[in-house]
């Protein structure tokens, strides 16, 4: 058999999530239709008056964003650790944290990028600040990588466990403060017209350390799960 | 030198060496403790003068700020004890590592409870959600996940290995905590014991400040030693030298 080179495995494996992703399209709805159906409570409950919604609209994307980035974590890795493939994978010749890398993208853009699509949608629909979309944009495109990267050492932790649901969220959502703090106020800052560049400068850092970083954090996990 | 300290260290990871060594501190600690305790109680409540500005009512740092400092400091022995686990796999770093974290959650409680008991009368509420609380609270929430994930893994040893990795992840919202206060604009004031060069703060409220720190960190230390022996005496129940213990 001809040996795959470390590029056409990462490749390969992208490739193998978006078509499974694909083929079961109804769970590819779910975190999107999670995050529109968040946003529409908001105005339902605190109110519907234009100039309040405005005002907490960063605040509401990105909180609907971050639930529903962090309901659809479990999707990491769970199908392949109950059919035997994570273990496979383990085994595999090639650097585990590569394959993660590989699998979080796959996630990400089945479950992140539709977020991106939608939010200047509901940007709209709250009344967000029309110069602000584009940091709207950046900031989700920066930010829910960011999450995804974070969440699948959460989910690699508690994999092996059979209500890891709840344990989840206490793990992961603490560490994705950071984000939240910053997109939100990347966002706030823009629609008063002012420069959001701190902001998305720390967004970016975010992202490189967690690149750089948790591919290795989550294979060390997914080890101990899987012994 | 080097050779005595690895002997020693070595040493110090077997259980019942470590069981027998923390029964010989346990009494010398606690005494320690009650006399720094007393000191410093004395020294700030009664010998220290009231604040100019904010009265009798600062007296609680006495109690929020060692507090505050051990809720981060304890977070960090974890994280070292979780670097140790993973590296070199030792029993004694996965014991107290966990031990620690139910003694760091407390202190971080008390830290946001005597913090908001002293933010009513000064800033005329208890909670804000300022940069430093928020933290704080955050803190917490991360003890919780530490001991949450503990719980929830049935391998102890397995769940020590994951408990290991998530406190040295969680480390890196230790920097977040230290610098909110220059990152955010925030009501809390800023540091004042750390600026060595000329303290804003008068030696009179500092000498006890600094005994009840020290204080608390002997009490996390007595409190830590009492955890571990149980932990080892329940892990290790099925082994000869606690069979011998509780025979003699």
């Amino acid at each position: 058999m001809k040996r795959l080179s470390l590029n056409q495995a990462f490749w390969y494996l992208l490739r193998r999530d978006l078509l499974l992703a694909f083929r079961n399209r109804s769970e590819l709805a779910n975190p999107l239709l999670f995050f529109i159906m968040v946003i529409t409570l908001f105005p339902l409950a605190v109110g519907a008056e234009p100039n309040l919604l405005a005002r907490i609209a960063p605040g509401i994307i990105w909180v609907a964003a971050l639930l529903a980035s962090m309901l659809s974590l479990d999707g990491i890795f769970r199908s392949d650790f109950e059919d035997g493939t994570l273990e496979q994978m383990l085994l595999s010749a090639h650097p585990v944290p590569v394959l993660v890398l590989a699998k979080v993208t796959a996630h990400w853009l089945v479950t992140g990028l539709p977020l991106l699509i939608i939010s200047p949608l509901l940007a709209m629909m709250l009344g967000l600040d029309e110069s602000a979309y584009g940091i709207l944009l950046l900031t989700i495109l920066l930010g829910t990588p960011v999450l995804s990267l974070i969440g699948s050492i959460g989910v690699a932790l508690t994999i092996g466990l059979r209500k890891g649901g709840i344990i989840l969220s206490l793990l992961v959502l603490p560490l994705y403060v950071p984000v939240l703090i910053f997109s939100a106020s990347a966002i706030d800052v823009a629609a008063v017209g002012l420069s959001a560049t701190a902001q998305i400068k720390m967004l970016l850092a975010f992202l490189f350390l967690a690149l750089s970083l948790s591919p290795w954090a989550t294979a060390a996990a997914l080890r101990m799960s899987m012994s | 030198m080097f050779k005595w300290f690895t002997k020693w260290f070595h040493r110090l990871g077997s259980p019942p060496h470590f069981y027998r060594i923390a029964g010989l501190w346990l009494p010398w600690l606690s005494g320690l403790f009650g006399i720094l305790v007393i000191a410093g109680l004395y020294g700030g409540l009664v010998l220290a003068p009231p604040d100019y500005q904010q009265g009798e009512s600062y007296r609680i740092i006495f109690v929020h700020v060692p507090a505050a400092w051990m809720s981060l400091f304890i977070y960090m022995v974890m994280a070292f004890c979780g670097v140790v686990v993973l590296v070199w796999r030792m029993k004694l770093a996965e014991i107290v590592l966990i031990s620690a974290a139910p003694v760091g959650a407390s202190f971080t409680f008390l830290a946001l409870v005597t913090g908001s008991l002293w933010g009513k009368p000064m800033w005329g509420t208890y909670w804000v959600w300022d940069a430093r609380l928020t933290s704080e609270l955050i803190l917490l929430f991360l003890y919780l996940g530490v001991i949450g994930l503990y719980g929830a893994i049935d391998d102890k040893r397995v769940a020590a290995r994951a408990v290991a990795t998530l406190a040295i992840v969680g480390v890196v919202n230790i920097p977040i905590i230290h610098y909110s206060v220059e990152w955010w604009n925030s009501l809390h004031q800023g540091p004042t014991v750390t600026k060595f060069d000329k303290p804003s703060i008068h030696w009179s409220m500092l000498i006890p400040l600094l005994l009840m720190a020290l204080a608390f960190k002997l009490y996390f230390i007595i409190s830590l030693f009492q955890r571990v022996r149980a932990e080892l005496l329940h892990r290790e129940r099925n082994s000869r030298w606690v069979e011998e213990l509780i025979r003699s």
